[in-house]
């Protein structure tokens, strides 16, 4: 046993700080206290909701949301905006519905039950209104990149001028966390941008982060449901374990061997 | 074996059993006869058939919600991770289930090495699990496809590519397996009915071990023969079953570890990305458990020698029962092997981490080495280590070691004969 354990703190030692040395030019993320990590992590609820504000009124006039329903946004777990205020909500967007009895499509407001209405009608047209690149659905965004939220966020604040010897064609910008450098996407926030309804003074900073917090909770919509189970379960567990420990002393007490 | 004298005590029971002797199968169970120094390492076994139980019922949930198609598959994934009732808790308890899986088998192979299991008669339970081994590695490759990401996509394509190395009819197999000229549609639906499949294989193939283990009864870690029933057994019931029951309990915080709290850590982000075949990943790696065997195809610069190297690394332990030609079973009484044995524990994990990075510079160079010398360990180290290693005195039976007596052949004779 003791073999064992030389050997594994031998190998963690040579491989720990090593793991990620692939990507030579990595930069570190910026880091901030997202209320969601941790045993009991939960969403900050107002943050979610300022965050669902920057992704409406900012990102989605790109970037499309299309595994999420406006029932979502006041389901318990997420920013649980009343059903009246996500039924104002849905009615906000135009659906295109039908074929009715005439056999035509026809427009009408959202409702609950509806997809986030996605702001082009195919990839082509995305790609084809953003200069070749296609803005990705923003559904499972933080799950789908390595640095997960702190990426996100560290890339939502990461632009700056191109050093001297980098050069950029139109249509692109320098960004110190994007893999690469180079973004299609132009720098999305500037101080003030949107008006927060509870008076939250709308840095950069402050909109990276309620966006980035909403972001993962559309990733992760059922999160806070997981880290409550999964304190139940464990503590559970453990007291079975416990108990199993000892009924297992008691029953090899009987026979003249170690357990 | 000797339960035949076995009879139910009531009259039903009678009845029954002289028809299907279901009830002597259970007593058989109970009473098996199981050595009293087995340690922990030896409950990976039950942790093992909790984890494929724990898989086909989870994998059959799930199958009730996901759509096999290429432009569904995606979708439904979400869908079950968003919509259905604890969806996410099924899907995560499967996805994680199979690095557990994993965990378990290798620490259950690599306890078969140290102490010899595969020697003498066990021979046959020892292939019967390299057989398992490799239906669990298809099963595991299959199911990682399912959720169409990107490196779902991107790993079948590599994978299934190796087959074109084949001389010949390379190609041809290649689009046969396709099922078309490239990783789709057809593709996806054939991987979800054999995964679907396997796991079913692998259940008969895991009551075939479980009997043939029967036959001789379990090694130990002494590795000696032992007298069964004796004062070195302890019946199966309740001993180890409660012993294993403990250690399936730790085993089962760790993975709701995993489950509930780091879901996705084993899992890499680009399959949350959907399966595009005009965008290539910049890395291509497919899943923890698969990477030494990856190193080792890679290390190799010809394609054909390179998927022949891979599998003969798996299939060289199908022929080890013969390859290893010492006598004592257990690593304990040999002091050279001990040491050999955890150069090739270090071997197997340092081909995993360069199984990971990419295959250049010094990476492939270490992985190069690495191949090496696990084709040596088999080929050359344990057939000659059977005839050159001076092995120590192995006692004679369970009791002796347990009850403080040194494991020394020559005490423990004296003991016997004075005792006579």
């Amino acid at each position: 046993m003791k073999n064992l354990f030389k050997l594994l703190s031998i190998i963690i030692v040579i491989i720990a700080p090593n793991s990620y040395s692939f990507a030579a030019e990595k930069v570190e993320y910026l880091k901030t206290d997202w209320s969601f990590k941790g045993l009991f992590g939960k969403f900050d609820r107002a943050s979610l909701q300022r965050g669902y504000q920057v992704y409406t009124e900012v990102c989605a006039s790109c970037h499309s949301m299309k595994y999420l329903s406006y029932r979502n946004l006041a389901e318990p777990g997420g920013p649980e905006f009343s059903e009246a205020q996500a039924k104002a909500i849905a009615a906000s967007f135009e659906v295109t519905d039908g074929p009715n009895s005439d056999g035509e499509m026809f427009t009408r407001p959202g409702k609950l039950s509806d997809k986030f209405v996605m702001p082009y009608d195919n990839v082509k047209a995305a790609q084809a209104a953003n200069g070749g690149a296609y803005p990705p659905d923003m559904s499972v965004l933080v799950k789908a990149r390595g640095g997960g939220v702190d990426y996100i966020y560290s890339l939502l604040q990461g632009y700056e001028d191109a050093p001297s010897n980098v050069s950029l064609d139109d249509g692109v910008y320098y960004n110190k966390y994007m893999y690469g450098n180079k973004i299609r996407m132009a720098a999305p926030l500037s101080d003030g941008l949107v008006e927060y309804g509870d008076g939250t003074n709308a840095t950069v900073e402050q909109m990276s982060k309620d966006v980035t917090t909403f972001l993962m909770w559309s990733a992760e919509p059922h999160l806070e449901a997981r880290h409550q189970m999964g304190f139940k379960a464990i503590v559970y567990l453990i007291i079975l374990t416990v108990l199993v420990y000892f009924s297992m002393k008691k029953i090899w007490s009987r026979v003249e061997s170690e357990v | 074996m000797s339960d035949h004298d076995y009879r139910p005590k009531s009259k039903v029971g009678q009845w029954f059993n002289d028809r299907l002797p279901l009830l002597t199968l259970a007593n058989h169970l109970t009473d098996y006869p199981t050595p009293k120094n087995l340690n922990y390492w030896w409950t990976f076994g039950g942790i093992l058939t909790f984890c494929l139980i724990t898989q086909i019922v989870t994998g059959l949930t799930l199958a009730m919600h996901y759509i096999a198609h290429a432009d569904m598959a995606f979708e439904s994934v979400e869908h079950i991770m968003r919509d259905v009732n604890y969806g996410w808790l099924i899907r995560y308890i499967h996805a994680n289930g199979a690095s557990m899986f994993f965990l378990a088998v290798y620490i259950h192979i690599f306890r078969s090495l140290f102490y010899g299991s595969y020697k003498a008669p066990r021979e046959i339970i020892w292939i019967i699990g390299i057989i398992i081994y490799l239906l669990m590695m298809a099963a595991a490759f299959m199911g990682y496809v399912l959720p169409w990401g990107q490196m779902s996509f991107w790993g079948a394509t590599v994978i299934t590519n190796l087959f074109s190395a084949i001389p010949l009819v390379g190609e041809g197999i290649v689009t046969w397996l396709w099922g078309g000229y490239s990783v789709d549609n057809p593709t996806l639906t054939r991987f979800f009915t054999l995964h679907y499949l396997i796991p079913f294989l692998i259940l008969g193939l895991v009551v075939l071990h479980i009997w043939a283990l029967h036959v001789p009864g379990n090694n130990n870690p002494v590795g000696i023969d032992i007298k069964k029933p004796s004062k070195d057994t302890v019946p199966f019931h309740p001993y180890i079953v409660i012993k294993d029951g403990f250690a399936l309990l730790m085993f089962m915080i760790v993975f709701a570890f995993f489950v509930f709290y780091a879901p996705n850590i084993l899992g890499h982000a680009d399959n949350y990305i959907e399966a595009n075949p005009m965008v290539t990943p910049a890395h291509i790696v497919p899943e923890w458990y698969l990477l030494p065997f990856y190193a080792i195809l890679r290390s190799v610069p010809d394609k054909l020698l390179g998927v022949v190297a891979m599998l003969s690394a798996i299939l060289i332990l199908a022929v080890l029962p013969w390859l290893d030609t010492s006598k004592i079973r257990s690593a304990v009484f040999r002091p050279l092997y001990r040491q050999f044995y955890w150069i090739l524990v270090a071997d197997v994990l340092i081909l995993g981490y360069v199984g990971a990075m990419p295959a250049e510079g010094l990476y492939l160079l270490i992985a190069r080495v690495a191949t090496a010398y696990y084709f040596l360990h088999f080929l050359v180290i344990l057939p000659v280590l059977g005839f050159k290693e001076k092995t120590l005195p192995v006692p004679l039976s369970i009791t002796e070691p347990v009850l403080g007596g040194s494991p020394n052949l020559a005490a423990a004779r004296n003991r016997e004969s004075k005792i006579e």
